[in-house]
């Protein structure tokens, strides 16, 4: 352990600065093949319930980019993704120079990070992912109408969120680059990840909207969450 | 007219002093604000870390304690149902109060040496000190606000923008000053100087009958109000039928598991003398039906804790001897410590 964390440190302390570059990681919001539009669009899930979607944002941490020589660089930094704010779909990270292979990350929020008192940054509770009553951050939140929905306005909600078993719902990611990515030479280069909303309501469980329509704590969270492990895919490097 | 100049010059000077007096009375140190961990006590749970105490922080998170401003309407702080008089439980009250005279569904803990607990509320959903004030400001039924509209109201106050830079040295209010700043106020409240602490520091005696009692008490009782916390920080079933208006399942709303229905944490009895009426829905009135309950197995509902039938039948001699000890554990100086007093108020 005390040898793989020397390791990311001399991977990030020495070969950043003679050459390495910027990658800027952007998350395009997607359900199904089409873009996101908030409220406006309606699409359809598996079962043929059309739906709008009002809200969606997530948080991402423990990002991790693996180079094709095995060595790590980890980033420690949580981000809020969040459908209403272009700027906190892009993340800028420096690498140091390498072929990566793929990039590893959680959606949600660590354990120590969910006990550690009062927080600043994507962690603030003024951001509205923070569950007061049974203390642990929101990791997902999805929202939006359908005519399924039996809840008063036809709305559903679906607020994921739990660090302990049995509801767990941290999920791990793990996207390969279909060509290794090379930094170096301080040179920028842009990662596309697609997030697809609709992978929130498709496998291995689809969500029939008329049945359940508002998760809010542990209860069903692991279905959903199951549900949003595969819905990011890698756009394009450029 | 001679004596009346006297007369006026102390009358200006007995206000002079009283007023001096008052300040004084106000006035945090960086000695109030050390952290003495009382002989015999644990390592705490919250060590202050990231959050080092200081007079300055310490004021403003008294003054937040003590302002409605952190309710919707402004109408309730923290110690609306945080009374000081009533070791900050809410006196007389069974449930919350919140606003628009709206009742909550459990009592009012309590608050003292919480810096030894590692999870909050009847059903421990909190899990630290830190964040413990965002449930009854998000909560509905008590302060219905949210946090980023506390820090816009706070904003707008001068006050507060003074208080702030004093207490971390710039005028910007987050949640996380706000919280600190809180947790540095409530986890400085602590009790260790009762009739009980003083007995077993050999500073005081006890009556027979509290000697009788501790005894007692340390034989039925100890084994979840453990010493010197009078908790063990658990949670359990008091084999109280439950209340059907209330459909309160305690901890299994927390964990999801059934074999946590009707558990409930285990309270400290410290300043229990204050602290009426009993029990997490405040069923009962004193401490007296309080014992009888835990002293009437037959009562006891499905599920109570194994704990609760090896306390057994109590005779009346027992149950006057267990209250007698229980009121040794009053804590006036720290009910009446000036640095916990309304700051409002001076």
């Amino acid at each position: 352990m005390i040898f793989s964390m020397a390791t990311l440190w001399v991977a990030t302390s020495f070969t950043t600065r003679p050459s390495g570059g910027k990658l800027t990681i952007i998350f395009d919001h997607y359900v199904g093949d089409k873009v996101l539009q908030l409220d406006t669009v309606t699409y359809n899930n598996v079962l043929g319930q059309p739906f709008t979607v009002t809200k969606f944002k997530y948080y991402i941490g423990n990002v991790h980019l693996r180079k094709t020589n095995g060595t790590e660089v980890a980033f420690s930094d949580y981000y809020l993704i969040d459908e209403e704010e272009d700027q906190s779909k892009k993340i800028n990270l420096v690498l140091p120079a390498g072929e990566y292979a793929d990039i590893d990350f959680i959606i949600g929020v660590d354990s120590l990070h969910n006990c550690s008192g009062a927080q600043s940054g994507a962690l603030d509770p003024v951001n509205a992912m923070f569950w007061t009553w049974n203390t642990g951050y929101i990791f997902l939140k999805l929202e939006g109408k359908s005519p399924a929905s039996k809840s008063s306005g036809n709305v559903f909600e679906y607020h994921i969120g739990g660090y302990k078993q049995p509801a767990n719902c941290i999920r791990h990611v793990s996207l390969t680059f279909a060509q290794p990515v090379s930094m170096e030479n301080s040179g920028n280069r842009e990662l596309h990840i697609k997030a697809d909303a609709a992978e929130i309501l498709k496998t291995p469980t689809a969500i029939d909207i008329s049945v359940l329509s508002s998760v809010t704590d542990f209860h069903n969270a692991t279905t959903i969450a199951d549900n949003y492990m595969d819905m990011f895919s890698v756009l394009s490097v450029n | 007219m001679h004596k009346k100049t006297i007369v006026i010059l102390a009358l200006v000077s007995f206000t002079l002093l009283g007023f001096t007096g008052v300040n004084k009375y106000f006035i945090i140190t960086s000695e109030d604000v050390a952290l003495k961990i009382p002989k015999g006590f644990p390592k705490p749970h919250y060590k202050f870390k990231n959050n080092k105490p200081s007079p300055e922080i310490f004021v403003l998170g008294r003054k937040l304690f003590y302002d409605p401003i952190l309710s919707k309407d402004s109408t309730i702080s923290c110690a609306s149902c945080h009374q000081r008089i009533a070791a900050f439980g809410h006196i007389d009250h069974a449930l919350s109060h919140g606003i628009n005279g709206l009742i909550g569904k459990r009592n009012v803990p309590a608050l003292q040496n919480l810096i030894w607990k590692d999870a909050f509320m009847w059903d421990g959903g909190v899990n630290h000190l830190e964040v413990q004030p965002l449930s009854p400001i998000t909560n509905p039924i008590e302060m219905n606000e949210s946090i980023a509209h506390v820090i816009e109201k706070l904003k707008h106050n001068q006050l507060y923008a003074e208080e702030f830079s004093k207490a971390f040295g710039d005028t910007a209010i987050t949640s996380e000053r706000i919280l600190k700043s809180l947790a540095q106020f409530t986890g400085l409240m602590i009790s260790a100087n009762s009739r009980y602490d003083k007995f077993m520091r050999g500073e005081d005696t006890f009556s027979i009958a509290e000697q009788n009692g501790l005894e007692i008490f340390r034989e039925k009782c100890a084994s979840c109000h453990e010493e010197p916390l009078f908790t063990d920080n658990s949670y359990r079933n008091n084999g109280l039928k439950p209340d059907s208006s209330l459909m309160d399942k305690g901890r299994s709303a927390i964990t999801g598991d059934q074999f946590d229905e009707y558990k409930f944490l285990v309270p400290s009895l410290r300043n229990i003398e204050m602290t009426y009426p009993y029990m997490h829905d405040g069923r009962f009135r004193k401490l007296k039906n309080v014992i009888d309950h835990y002293a009437s197995p037959q009562n006891f509902t499905p599920g109570a804790a194994k704990e609760m039938y090896e306390i057994g039948n109590l005779t009346e001699q027992d149950k006057k001897n267990l209250l007698a000890f229980l009121l040794t554990l009053t804590d006036k100086s720290f009910i009446y410590d000036r640095r916990f007093v309304d700051p409002f108020v001076q």
